[in-house]
């Protein structure tokens, strides 16, 4: 593995696109965008993730079995995620007593 | 470990053949267990979700007394403290000892200042009665069950945050220890490496708890 070693100003660009990030969500969310509050607000959420996941946590520079140990997080999550739901979103169909 | 055979690399264990084979399997792992971490809050994220979509009113209610300047000011500093330990591990990699040590500390305390502001809050829901238990009162919700609920979401959740942010300043403390002692070089900082890692893994937490419970229903106060 070649030590990949990033300058102070990568990091720096990337501490300040976050801390702008934050106040960006901040504001937004005293605007009302209906249903979308929630999708733009989990959007920047992912975007500032991806920022710390792939410059602060060297995911880009990571090895391959890394990554694909990331991707599998984001396929678990999305089972558990969805199964959840299944569950959840379809208790009312069947009129059970109890639900 | 100095008397094995690997003499040339002190920091080298014996079932390892090089220092970069040893690396790659520290760096997996801490992502395993991060990733176990993942599906750990992700289980809790998924209740919030589900009670939010059962009760979406009285969420909303509930999310709006968080007071919204205060949160985003603690994600400011979380986020700072996330980028002086990224400088710490630069400064690892480059064997620069004294910067290591003074980013670490920086860490802590930004870490400190979070936790503390953290109390504050709490602080101020005992004051409301929003602490669920016999004493709950939340003026204006319908039914009290389901602002308790979003409320012991918050307080589980959050709380379970600062669990893992106080375990953070206990690995910074061991750190800086080491650090001082001269253990981290530039050919060895993987402890560095992994514990920035878990750091900016508890920073991804928050930055997904800070919108779930502070901004998503802002707009309808």
């Amino acid at each position: 593995m070649t030590q990949h070693i990033d300058s102070v100003k990568t990091y720096a660009v990337i501490w300040i696109t976050l801390l702008v990030l934050t106040v960006v969500t901040t504001l937004v969310a005293f605007v009302d965008l209906g249903p979308f509050s929630v999708v733009v607000a989990l959007t920047i959420a992912v975007v500032k993730m991806m920022l710390v996941a792939l410059f602060f946590m060297h995911l880009r520079h990571s090895g391959k079995l890394t990554q694909l140990a990331m991707a599998g997080t984001v396929l678990w999550l999305g089972i558990m995620v969805a199964f959840t739901f299944a569950d959840v979103a379809t208790r009312g169909w069947m009129g059970v007593p109890g639900r | 470990m100095a008397d094995h055979a690997h003499a040339a690399s002190p920091a080298l264990q014996v079932q390892f053949d090089t220092a970069e084979q040893q690396k790659d399997a520290s760096t997996l792992g801490m992502w395993v267990f991060l990733i176990t971490e993942v599906m750990f809050f992700g289980g809790m994220f998924l209740a919030y979700i589900v009670y939010r979509a059962a009760y979406p009113d009285i969420f909303a209610l509930a999310s709006s007394s968080l007071n919204v300047y205060i949160g985003a000011a603690n994600t400011a500093v979380l986020l700072c403290s996330s980028f002086t330990m990224v400088l710490g591990v630069r400064a690892a990699q480059l064997g620069q000892k004294k910067a290591l040590a003074i980013n670490i500390v920086l860490t802590m305390l930004l870490g400190f200042v979070f936790l503390g502001v953290k109390a504050f809050e709490w602080r101020e829901k005992f004051i409301e009665h929003h602490v669920p238990g016999p004493s709950f009162h939340f003026a204006g919700a319908a039914m009290q069950g389901p602002a308790q609920l979003f409320f012991s979401l918050y307080f589980a959740m959050t709380g379970l945050h600062a669990l893992h942010m106080v375990i953070g300043a206990g690995i910074m403390t061991w750190l800086l220890i080491n650090s001082i002692r001269g253990k981290y070089s530039a050919e060895y900082m993987t402890p560095v490496d992994i514990g920035g890692l878990y750091w900016h893994f508890v920073d991804i937490i928050w930055i997904f708890l800070f919108p779930l419970f502070y901004l998503i229903d802002r707009h309808l106060k």
